[in-house]
């Protein structure tokens, strides 16, 4: 069943035809070329797909596009350019807080769901924060500390 | 229940968004069998991508409004629409402030991005054993209010559950609200659980608790929810009746939490979470006495 939708990324409007079973994740990906949120588990386990909408984190995998329509979508695309990082992309770099980078844009967007509702969260918040993701490369610990060093600015 | 397939894409379906609940109810009644509901989909789309459910037709609720309040007066209670989402729940000052176990248990759900989305409504109609809600619904004995073009009935959460991943409802009825009575002034409630170590952290045992104490120590109400420890989440009848109407001690809580254990019939690592569940159930109780103290 094809179905006619507007999405609003990154503050643009885009007017796609899709067919109803596809999810966010797909459309993001295959439709609007987005190809920074990433597919790992596929199933709402590991976080790479995740995308914020109306602010909050969620796993695009479990959100079919066409329940996306109307809402405010931010992809990692959005969050910050090569000339103008988001302040938490430039201290992930500061801290050598990714490797491979497949689990880096879900973690970045959570993190800035995260410190949009609350600037100061403690490292136990921070955990929490980011615990819906999956890292098979760094141990989390840079993560933590890049995120951190974001939290504490401005005290 | 474990993967059987685990396939990229979505069967196909055709999608429906109604904008009433009597026309979600009635295109659920016409397509009798052959439909499913959307609320949050962090189960519904697990499932059909493993297709243990493939629907022809999804019916989201979610173009409908007005689904997911949380409201609370001395009178009516708490009364949280079906479509709450478990973070809106967890986050929810009044609910933390007087029905905290059930903040608990919806803020340890998974984690922040299945939280943002799931909904309490949801995670009921799932029935899966090992339901977070449940157990603090249970002990806050929760009535469901189920709606369709029939009219409306309320089901004690008690009997909505039939086995697992089974409910009572019948073809056409939705679940729209979760009802939940006011407590006594003196009443503290706690959810202690222990998880499986997975990706998102099922839980392996779940004790809600919530007790009513008068000034002199007797206990005056006590309800036990225990989760994931039989066919469905359940009430430790036998060790409340141990409890109520006695005064509260340390031996007492023992006696309780081993009779709990006792009345469980777990449907695999029985003797671990039988264990667990004496353990769980005995924090518990101590916590809340604490509490009350």
């Amino acid at each position: 069943m094809k179905q006619v939708i507007t999405l609003k990324v990154n503050g643009q409007d885009h007017e796609v035809e899709i067919k109803t079973h596809r999810t966010l994740l797909e459309v993001l990906r295959e439709t609007l070329g987005l190809m920074g949120t990433h597919e790992g588990c596929n199933r709402g386990d590991c976080g790479a797909c995740t995308v914020l909408v109306d602010g909050d984190a969620v796993n695009s995998c479990l959100m079919l596009a066409v329940e996306a329509e109307g809402k405010d979508i931010l992809t990692i695309e959005g969050m910050g350019k090569e000339a103008r990082l988001h302040p938490l992309q430039q201290a992930f770099i500061d801290y050598s807080a990714f490797q491979c980078g497949y689990c880096t844009p879900g973690i970045l967007l959570s993190a800035k769901a995260m410190l949009d509702k609350n600037p100061h969260p403690t490292v136990e918040e921070i955990k929490e924060g980011i615990s819906g993701h999956l890292c098979r490369c760094t141990g989390y610990t840079r993560i933590v500390r890049a995120i951190q060093s974001v939290a504490e600015k401005g005290r | 229940m474990s993967v059987i397939l685990n396939l990229r894409r979505l069967p196909e379906f055709t999608y429906l968004a109604p904008k009433t609940l009597s026309e979600a109810s009635n295109l659920l009644q016409k397509y009798q069998g052959k439909a499913k509901l959307l609320a949050g989909g962090t189960d519904l789309l697990v499932r059909m991508k493993e297709r243990w459910v493939v629907p022809e037709y999804v019916i989201s609720l979610n173009k409908i409004g007005d689904l997911d309040y949380i409201r609370h007066d001395e009178k009516e209670g708490l009364r949280l629409g079906a479509l709450a989402t478990h973070q809106t729940v967890a986050n929810s000052s009044l609910i933390k402030e007087k029905y905290r176990l059930l903040a608990e248990a919806c803020g340890k759900i998974a984690h922040p991005q299945v939280r943002n989305r799931g909904t309490v409504g949801g995670n009921l109609c799932n029935a899966c054993p090992s339901a977070d809600t449940a157990p603090p619904l249970l002990a806050l004995e929760a009535q469901l209010k189920l709606v369709s073009s029939n009219g409306e009935k309320l089901v004690p959460l008690s009997e909505f559950m039939s086995g697992p991943f089974t409910t009572i409802l019948k073809e056409g009825e939705i679940l729209t609200e979760i009802q939940v009575p006011d407590l006594p002034p003196r009443a503290a409630g706690k959810y202690l659980w222990l998880s499986k170590i997975t990706e998102i952290d099922e839980t392996l045992v779940g004790a809600a608790v919530l007790m009513t104490v008068s000034s002199d120590g007797i206990c005056q109400q006590v309800r036990i929810g225990l989760g994931s420890v039989d066919q469905t989440p359940i009430r430790a009848a036998k060790a409340e009746a141990l409890l109520q109407g006695h005064k509260v001690s340390p031996k007492l809580i023992n006696e309780a939490a081993r009779q709990a254990a006792g009345e469980t019939k777990p449907r695999s690592r029985p003797e671990y979470r039988r264990e667990m569940t004496e353990v769980l159930v005995r924090r518990s109780l101590t916590q809340v006495v604490k509490e009350l103290d």
